[in-house]
């Protein structure tokens, strides 16, 4: 099995996006005017223009950050078009017309049908129409006070609860990237769970899928009022191809007190070829801020493609008594670089955060563990737990961990334990000699790499996660 | 006791193999019937854990030279897991660890696999316990290594016993033990040769690779064979190991 099947999950997306772009780009390049136009064509308000570009001016005086593990060739920043409508995928009129390579990996993903046409812009029929879909879960949502929607529709919409928590977790100086991102984000989703709600149901991107495809510089914000909980499912685990070099994507997460949000994410953008030519820059900000007494935060990823990943999913217990969460597969193949982890900054007492990171090396490709625990001096009775593994398969990749721990109180409790092991030929022989097939042995050693991990995914996407680990290292053993 | 008309598992012929580029097996020739137990001795370096690895299949090594039949099928056709499903069984010498992997749901997907080749049912988590359950005994294990990790934080001993769990588990036609006393204490020794005497039937047999004498006195060989510069220089029958034992295997030597 095969390399058919991996050239085919790395191939390039081949449905081409129709739409005019002249009518709806802005030049290239970066300046105020480019700003102002994009601010502009959006229908903005004052104060929305006025963040960004006090973050461009901010953006101005940085440097791009060069101490991750990382390598690549400079980005020029003024060959990027930072403005272009959201592009809505070709329309397919039935799944036959999908590419069946593609199919064929969509079941090998065990994608359910309708998610699959979804995802492939198939014009779906009236029971599973996207836009009834959103609408209905819409509609639901609404009677309870649930707002889900488009950044741009937040704007208009809700602009108060935009300009009360936006820039207010991660701030528009926070770095290079948030940074740019502030200054020229296209579009997003907008999240917001009032008091005393619990979301009845997973709200996922899913539903936002066919009519606006993901953006090169995304914004999502979510708050979670007192006692609200919700958890959100960002993007999807089937081969998500895409053109665009450069994604720099803000998160903030805001908990109240009580609050409690679970953000959960299967990422497989396109990493390049076998050579490294191509493949996403993946340059995230993500941010939780548990502002709350007793509120937790949660992030769990699945971080399988890009060329080049930069993230650090991270949180920011303020609150007394609250816990912040990070669970993290990242797996790297081939040339793909990945420079992840996480921030825990305790500030205030008795709060609790636990760190669970799996790094798992392939090909020629380097994997980097990064993390910084903070214990403020406040934080009195404060504890964290990390465990950091990596797992090395075949002989030419590379594992790192660059811990760092910073306390500054002495009733504070911090572990850090720390894994490496390898599979190599002779792991794989030994399957074969009790008869067990390679896909199936390295589906097995992932899984059993994962599992503490994978109880965090919901189900379906810990399956799908699973076997998308298994595919990507199809042919990277024996 | 050897009955001579009984049917012919393996029949290697005229082997060579190579491993970059270097040729270990010079000519070996062996022919394993059911119901045998064979004993291949030979001071380091001698091919011998080479051979086993070669009938098992691994990428290392290169047949340029000769032919394996097992139950009439050409081995060498075979890629290592269908060998290993036709019923051909290495216990390793170092026995990898694999981290993160339960020896009971490593156990159980190879008795799975072996069951669906065989058009049989597969036995779900419970009923495959109950069978674990029964064969474990078999090598005097604590059933707590069951859900510990393949290998993992095991002594020399308990891995070379966990093998010989596997062993009980896939029931093999053919089993290759690979240096299976090496690092045994006498009571591990002991163990892991009562494991092995009791999987014996008429319908199977066992090939051991060994340095020692010492296994032999538990698990009795119906013939023994020296290897030497990559060849079989001598077989006997049990009376050659005692032999070796007390003369060494100077005088066996041949030009490499």
């Amino acid at each position: 099995m095969s390399t058919a099947l991996h050239n085919l999950v790395n191939q390039p997306y081949k449905h081409g996006f129709v739409t005019d772009i002249e009518s709806e780009s802005v030049p290239k390049g970066l300046s105020e005017d480019v700003i102002r136009m994009i601010s502009a064509k959006k229908l903005e308000p004052e104060w929305l223009l006025e963040f960004r570009l006090s973050a461009y001016r901010h953006w101005l005086t940085m440097e791009e950050p060069s101490w991750a593990n990382v390598s690549y060739p400079k980005i020029d920043f003024q060959d990027i078009i930072y403005f272009s409508q959201p592009k809505p995928k070709k329309q397919l009129n039935s799944l036959d017309e999908v590419d069946p390579e593609l199919k064929r990996t969509f079941d090998k993903l065990g994608v359910p049908l309708h998610e699959q046409k979804l995802m492939t812009g198939v014009a779906v029929d009236v029971i599973f129409d996207s836009v009834s879909v959103t609408t209905t879960y819409k509609a639901k949502l609404a009677e309870i006070g649930i707002i889900f929607c488009s950044f741009s529709e937040a704007v208009r919409e809700h602009p108060e609860l935009i300009k009360q928590y936006l820039g207010s977790v991660v701030p528009t100086s926070d770095n290079f990237y948030a940074a740019l991102n502030s200054a020229v984000f296209t579009d997003g989703s907008f999240c917001f769970i009032p008091k005393g709600v619990k979301c009845p149901m997973d709200l996922s991107t899913y539903f936002r899928i066919n009519t606006e495809g993901s953006g090169q510089f995304e914004r999502t914000l979510i708050v979670a009022e007192e006692g609200a909980s919700v958890c959100y499912l960002e993007g999807c685990t089937a081969p998500q191809f895409d053109t665009n070099q450069l994604h720099a994507a803000v998160v903030e997460l805001v908990a109240l007190d009580n609050a409690d949000i679970k953000y959960s994410t299967v990422q497989n953008w396109y990493a390049g070829d076998e050579n490294g030519k191509g493949g996403i820059y993946n340059f995230v900000t993500k941010r939780g801020l548990c502002k709350g007494v007793n509120s937790k935060i949660s992030w769990t990823q699945v971080e399988t493609g890009s060329a080049i990943t930069w993230k650090y999913p991270s949180c920011v217990l303020l609150g007394d008594n609250s816990i912040g969460e990070f669970y993290s597969v990242a797996l790297t193949n081939h040339m793909q670089q990945a420079d992840t982890g996480t921030k825990m900054i305790h500030v205030g007492k008795n709060t609790r955060s636990k760190i669970i990171s799996k790094g798992i090396s392939a090909g020629r490709s380097s994997n980097c563990y990064r993390g910084q625990v903070k214990i403020g001096s406040r934080a009195a009775g404060a504890r964290n737990y990390s465990q950091c593994d990596s797992m090395l398969i075949g002989d030419r990749c590379e594992a790192s961990t660059f811990p760092t721990i910073d306390v500054q109180n002495t009733s504070a409790l911090v572990e850090h334990e720390a894994s490496t092991s390898k599979i190599g030929e002779d792991q794989m022989f030994f399957f074969a000699q009790r008869g067990i097939d390679s896909e199936e042995a390295i589906s097995m050693i992932i899984n059993g790499f994962c599992k503490d991990v994978f109880v965090h995914l919901p189900m379906e996407f810990a399956v799908e996660a699973t076997k998308l680990l298994g595919l990507k290292l199809e042919g990277s053993v024996g | 006791m050897i009955n001579n008309g009984s049917r012919v598992l393996l029949e290697v012929k005229g082997l060579h193999a190579s491993v970059e580029g270097v040729e270990i097996l010079k000519g070996v020739d062996l022919t394993v019937r059911a119901g045998e137990v064979h004993a291949i001795m030979g001071v380091n370096g001698s091919g011998k854990s080479t051979f086993s690895k070669v009938l098992a299949g691994h990428p290392d090594y290169t047949v340029t030279k000769g032919s394996a039949m097992f139950e009439g099928k050409d081995l060498f056709s075979l890629e290592p897991e269908e060998r290993a499903r036709a019923g051909v069984f290495l216990a390793f010498q170092y026995p990898v660890e694999i981290p993160g992997v339960s020896n009971s749901a490593l156990l159980r997907l190879a008795y799975n696999t072996l069951q669906t080749e065989r058009g049989l049912e597969e036995l779900d988590p419970l009923e495959f316990d109950d069978l674990l359950q029964e064969k474990i005994k078999i090598v005097e294990m604590d059933p707590g290594f069951l859900s510990r990790s393949v290998n993992e934080g095991f002594s020399g001993g308990e891995k070379k016993r966990n093998e010989i769990l596997q062993m009980a588990v896939l029931e093999p036609k053919l089993a290759i033990l690979d240096e299976t006393d090496s690092g045994l204490d006498i009571d591990a020794l002991r163990i892991v040769a009562s494991g092995v005497n009791k999987l014996l039937t008429p319908d199977n047999a066992v090939v051991m690779v060994t340095h020692y004498q010492r296994l032999l006195n538990y698990i009795v060989p119906d013939y023994v064979h020296v290897m030497s510069a990559g060849r079989i220089v001598k077989t006997g029958g049990k009376e050659l190991a005692l032999e070796l034992e007390a003369r060494g295997y100077d005088w066996l030597k041949v030009a490499a």
